[in-house]
């Protein structure tokens, strides 16, 4: 029977309220034992990996059409500006010229910028190279504006994107004065780019009545309901195709401008017309990671307890974007009473944010755990004890108890690599001077509903699983075909999984929020369950035994009185017909907070004579449910890690601070890193299902990996040189800073009076 | 116009003054294996081999390849590092995949048995935004297995 339920819905920590429709629900099927089956929880090589390595998938770039056009953006230079005057007639007269689109054409192109790289007008033509002859010939006057660029200064002009935020708990105050220490420091993180290899991109053309999107996206469904309400078109005359994409990491959860500027130019010459952007564009206009001031006190007990923690978090979000969950960590993650923060999203004449794997959280991680550092220096307690210490048992914030949380074994866990730093101190040589440190992690990754699956089953016994979501490249196709393939008693390599297309399966969850498994991995095991029920009762008739002594396995229909038919045998009666099971997401466990949790000790090296860091190890634990893959769960967990050292290191968008112009937009200017920069990396994940969550047990794992490197590599620079490092990227600079402080620290010590 | 000899075959083609490779084996030859991911010379995913060596396809005019041997992915697609980038996951939305491949295929080529440094050196330029880093090297030093 079809179920509506109200329930609760949280992608990247937002929680909304929403029905769904739950029929065929994962709730009916017991969990299986922990611990590997016949295939998930087994390593499984992907299964489109042959093709995307000979480069013989399409990505959205790779398309064509019949009378394909090209568009080419005019983007504002300037980071506040009015257009006075534009005139498009020169360009037009251009051969291959098709059609332009300029302010207010499209909601997307303004006549007021209000943002380096805001996008003002369009041209579609024959080729590429010619739409970008044709904006130069563009005549445009623009009367430049004085932009806000200052985060500070916008706090107070109470510039902000959304309403500041504050919470308390507690009593803060009193917290403090009973604090044997309290540690005060100002944190920065900086603003970086996504910088996803296959930059931002759609091709939009009409078939009949029906408007065709083929983007690359994160979200096919959330494409179609913007388009659809955007343009007024019922949500069905709206197709949105993705099958192959090349990353998002947060930032490719909308249409963005190049989709609407792609729709107008296919309205205007009736003709399809792609909107790639360049990389420069990428780096200017599709979001980022905000910046953060960051002003945080803690208190302890000489015991190392907890007793107060308060934070002033200044998030630099750019002109519109959202102000996200800086403030979550100090929250959530221990168990302290007394907490107190103000968070505000400031609004400039930047770039909008983005979602960018585990949003705020790996900011506001970095912050809390360093301070934590800074504590247990002060305190002259273990790190790592002191986090023991201050364990949550359950959500401080409302009470929740956690549906699993197995951080503390993710600690004990810990203890080898921690153990190993007096031997990495020691072997400090000359400048070189070595360190370890460590960082928790908390973030959300339960996914929710609502989410669909089919799976058919054909008269050869193979299997497919069909579900309009998409692979952002996390080996999806592959762990959805584990699933079914567990549940159906079928070998691998006869499950395969169909994605990508709206018109071609139903309803299914975005990829972000670390939720794709979550989200659609128990929908698919409930369709592949109602498959495999059907099988068994056609069998039963077939064969003329109970239904209740039948079960699927390797392959076959086998009977609990010893006899086994191949599956085919029974399927094969349908011909060409096929078996098909439905199965949908139930809801998540009521009442309860579903969170992923860590623990990364990073090794490092500094050269304190150059300020030089180099990452020479990092062990990456953590608690996300069931593993599906183990290949898969690995590869994004160092991939995650490496976007941390990045994020530590070397990656920063730098705006000129006279002009507000973006002047790292090109891959030699901001410094991504390279197959050089990757540390040896330990993954351990602890596998347990959470008895809680769905027919799986399994959370999410795209962004739990990236929280605590950032924290993890700094307190690792503080255990090795003494150095507070408060500010990100740690560049030399920054180091000889801190290097710096840290001596006349000791020099004052040295010389004021016992 | 221009002959161009690729991965075995030879093409005619009448390009305009200014045509990158890289455009002339996506947009004429339907050759979409070579990606463009920055389109300016810094990532490394339009690398295609002229007589062995790798080069970069986005930033080569198309006029100066004369008579050298372009290979680009679709030529090396039963090479043994095809499996060998699978079996160690060494790709994840695979966008650079097909660039990391060619790199490799000509670092194996002249080296069969390359140190993790001299991959390390040899791959340096071809960037992979999802991190699969640890696996590419794995994937070029096994790739015989």
């Amino acid at each position: 029977m079809a179920r509506l339920i109200r329930t609760e819905k949280e992608v990247e920590g937002k929680y909304t309220e929403q029905w769904v429709v739950v029929e065929g629900d994962d709730d009916a099927l017991d969990q299986w034992p922990e611990g590997p089956g016949e295939v998930v929880g087994r390593p499984a090589t992907r299964q489109d990996g042959p093709q995307r390595a000979r480069g013989q998938v399409l990505y959205t770039g790779d398309l064509t059409f019949p009378g394909l056009l090209q568009a080419a953006v005019l983007r504002s230079p300037h980071a506040r500006a009015r257009v006075k005057s534009i005139d498009f007639s020169r360009a037009l007269e251009l051969p291959g010229v098709l059609a332009a689109v300029g302010p207010e054409e499209s909601h997307v192109l303004q006549s007021e910028p209000p943002f380096h790289g805001s996008p003002v007008a369009a041209i579609a033509a024959e080729s590429y190279e010619r739409a970008r002859e044709a904006l130069a010939l563009v005549e445009i006057e623009w009367e430049e504006l004085e932009p806000l660029l200052d985060p500070e200064q916008a706090v107070r002009e109470q510039s902000f994107v959304d309403e500041p935020r504050s919470y308390e708990r507690g009593d803060v105050d009193a917290g403090f004065a009973e604090a044997d220490v309290v540690v005060e420091a100002e944190y920065r993180t900086q603003t970086v780019l996504h910088n996803a290899m296959e930059t931002h991109q759609s091709l939009a053309r009409w078939e009949g009545d029906t408007l065709e999107i083929y983007i690359s996206t994160q979200f096919i469904w959330g494409i179609r309901h913007s388009v659809s309400e955007q343009l007024g078109l019922p949500p069905d005359r709206v197709r949105v195709v993705c099958n192959y994409m090349g990353g998002g990491f947060g930032a490719k959860n909308g249409p963005g401008d190049y989709t609407y500027i792609a729709i107008a130019l296919a309205e205007k010459t009736g003709r399809p017309v792609r909107c790639a952007l360049t990389r420069r564009e990428e780096n200017l206009a599709t979001g980022n990671r905000n910046g953060t001031i960051q002003k945080l006190r803690a208190g302890a007990r000489s015991d190392g307890t907890l007793v107060a923690l308060e934070a002033e978090y200044v998030n630099t979000i750019g002109w519109t974007g959202f102000s996200g969950p800086t403030y979550g960590p100090i929250e959530m993650l221990y168990a302290c009473e007394n907490v107190r923060t103000q968070t505000y999203g400031t609004k400039l004449n930047l770039p909008p944010n983005a979602a960018f794997r585990a949003p705020g959280f790996v900011e506001g991680t970095f912050g809390l755990e360093c301070v934590l550092d800074e504590l247990a220096a002060r305190l002259e307690l273990d790190p790592l004890e002191l986090r023991r210490r201050n364990h949550a048992d359950n959500d401080l914030a409302d009470g929740r108890p956690f549906s699993s949380k197995k951080l503390l074994e993710c600690y004990d866990r810990a203890d080898e690599h921690w153990a190993r730093r007096e031997a990495v101190r020691a072997s400090s040589e000359g400048p070189i001077r070595r360190g370890t440190g460590l960082a928790s992690q908390i973030w959300y990754g339960g996914g929710g509903p609502p989410s669909y699956a089919w799976v058919r089953v054909g008269s050869d016994g193979c299997a497919v699983v069909i579900t309009a979501m998409q692979d952002i490249g996390t080996g999806t196709r592959t762990a959805m075909a584990q699933i079914a393939a567990e549940e159906l008693g079928l070998p691998l390599e006869r499950v395969r999984c169909e994605l990508g297309d709206s018109a071609r399966g139903p309803y299914a969850s975005i990829s972000a929020g670390s939720s794709t498994t979550p989200s659609m991995g128990p929908a698919v095991r409930a369709a592949a369950a109602d498959a495999a029920r059907q099988i068994i009762e056609i069998a039963a008739q077939r064969h003329n035994v109970e239904e209740r002594v039948l079960s699927l396995k390797d392959g076959r229909i086998v009977s609990a009185d010893g006899g086994s038919w191949p599956l085919e045998e029974v399927t094969g009666l349908l011909e060409d017909a096929q078996i098909l099971g439905k199965g949908s997401r139930g809801p998540n466990p009521t009442g309860m907070r579903v969170l992923t949790f860590g623990v990364q000790v990073a090794d490092v090296a500094v050269d304190i004579e150059t300020g030089e860091v180099h990452v020479d190890r990092i062990a990456a634990i953590h608690d996300v449910g069931r593993v599906i893959n183990p290949l898969g769960a690995r590869s994004q967990v160092e991939g995650g890690i490496i976007q941390g050292v990045g994020h530590t290191l070397s990656e920063e968008r730098l705006v000129d601070p006279a002009s507000g112009r973006v002047l790292t937009q090109t891959l030699d200017t901001y410094k991504v890193p390279t197959i050089a920069d990757v540390p040896e990396m330990v993954v351990e994940l602890l596998d347990i299902p959470d008895e809680h969550l769905t027919n799986l047990g399994s959370k999410g794992l795209g962004e739990p990996p990236i929280v605590p490197t950032a924290a993890a590599i700094v307190n690792a620079i503080r255990d090795a040189t003494g150095a507070d490092v408060r500010s990100l990227p740690v560049t030399r600079e920054e180091m000889l800073r801190a290097l710096k402080e840290a001596r006349d620290r000791e020099k004052k010590l040295a010389t004021s009076p016992a | 116009m221009l002959e161009l000899r690729i991965n075995g075959a030879v093409f005619e083609t009448d390009p305009p003054v200014g045509r990158t490779l890289a455009e002339t084996l996506r947009d004429e030859l339907g050759l979409t294996g070579t990606k463009i991911a920055c389109g300016e010379g810094h990532c490394g995913a339009c690398t295609v081999q002229l007589d062995g060596v790798p080069v970069l396809a986005c930033i080569t005019l198309v006029h100066t390849v004369g008579e050298r041997e372009v290979t680009t992915i679709e030529g090396l697609r039963d090479h043994a590092l095809v499996d060998a980038f699978v079996r160690a996951d060494a790709l994840q939305c695979g966008f650079c995949t097909p660039g990391q491949i060619v790199s490799a295929a000509a670092l194996v080529e002249a080296e069969p048995n390359p140190t993790p440094e001299r991959v390390r050196h040899a791959m340096a330029g071809n960037l992979c935004r999802c991190g699969a880093y640890p696996r590419i090297e794995e994937a070029v030093l096994t790739w015989r297995d």
